[in-house]
């Protein structure tokens, strides 16, 4: 059990990201891949996330401003985003993204939209909470430090 | 995971729970990762180096087969379906009619079973879905150490 008080708060924010559902067992594997050698590789794959999805966002939005929608370029655009968002074990983000995929599929262009505008929700919370975790990681320092205090 | 010409009936995984459990890579084995898509690069190079694998990373078909071309030789070559200049179904082709003496192994997004067996016939060994995980690459080292 973690005696620090910063660092029990941290795994029980950890924990909520999972029981809310915001993450699946991908990001554990992110943690996992952390090491002395590459202390902030999690933050730093997340980061990497947003970057590189805000334009995949972005092109979504643009392609559903064109009448009439064009599901094949929609669905290609959603199927890279939700491929990045799988990968940092984004669920709820990956959950939206599959159903705008399907409707797409259907040919259902207000499904698209609606879906659409949660994905974005969804993605920018999870962009807050993700953002608070780290800035509260960084404050709580390494781990060793923690639990071995001089 | 789809299995193809490279696949033995007789397949066992050793399953790893956590990071501690890795299995060391004394083999020296190399890796050549394609893919396009800057994160699954980080994360599939991180997740190999944990393996102690000697990882190169480009980012299109075309590379990848330059670079066998030139001369580069890898045991593992991991390829992404979906990539500009040259996919990775044509990449695996050109690497296979060039007689390349590596386990070519598919890691794609591609969720749907036809798009999966459509890529394996390109000439895969095997095709993974995104992303990789400890207990592929264990699988794949498993078959690496086999075939050596």
């Amino acid at each position: 059990m973690e005696r620090n008080p910063m660092r029990r708060q941290l795994a029980v924010m950890r924990q909520s990201l999972f029981d809310q559902g915001y993450l699946d067992e991908q990001f554990v594997q992110l943690e996992e891949l952390q090491d002395d050698a590459n202390p902030n590789f999690v933050e730093e794959v997340v980061t990497l996330y947003y970057r590189d999805s805000a334009r995949l966002i972005l092109n979504v939005e643009q392609a559903l401003e064109r009448k009439p929608f064009d599901f094949n370029k929609l669905d290609g655009y959603m199927h890279q985003f939700k491929g990045s968002s799988s990968s940092i074990g984004a669920k709820k983000v990956k959950a939206e993204s599959t159903l705008f995929r399907e409707y797409c599929k259907s040919g259902n262009g207000e499904g698209c939209m609606r879906t659409f505008q949660q994905l974005k929700k969804e993605y920018a919370t999870l962009r807050k909470k993700l953002e608070a975790y780290f800035q509260l990681a960084r404050q709580a320092g390494p781990m060793e430090t923690a639990c071995h205090p001089k | 995971m789809v299995l193809g010409k490279g696949a033995s009936s007789s397949l066992s995984m050793n399953k790893v729970d956590g990071a501690e459990e890795m299995v060391d890579n004394s083999n020296n084995f190399t890796v050549l990762v394609a893919d396009d898509d800057p994160l699954i690069q980080k994360l599939h190079e991180m997740h190999l180096k944990k393996f102690g694998l000697k990882v190169q990373v480009v980012e299109n078909g075309k590379k990848a087969v330059d670079l066998c071309h030139f001369g580069a030789t890898f045991n593992l070559i991991l390829i992404d379906k979906e990539m500009p200049v040259m996919d990775g179904a044509e990449a695996t082709k050109e690497l296979q009619a060039m007689g390349v003496n590596s386990l070519i192994v598919g890691v794609t997004s591609r969720d749907s079973p036809y798009e999966k067996q459509a890529f394996m016939e390109a000439g895969l060994d095997y095709c993974f879905e995104k992303p990789l995980t400890a207990d592929k690459i264990n699988f794949l080292l498993q078959e690496l150490n086999k075939n050596n």
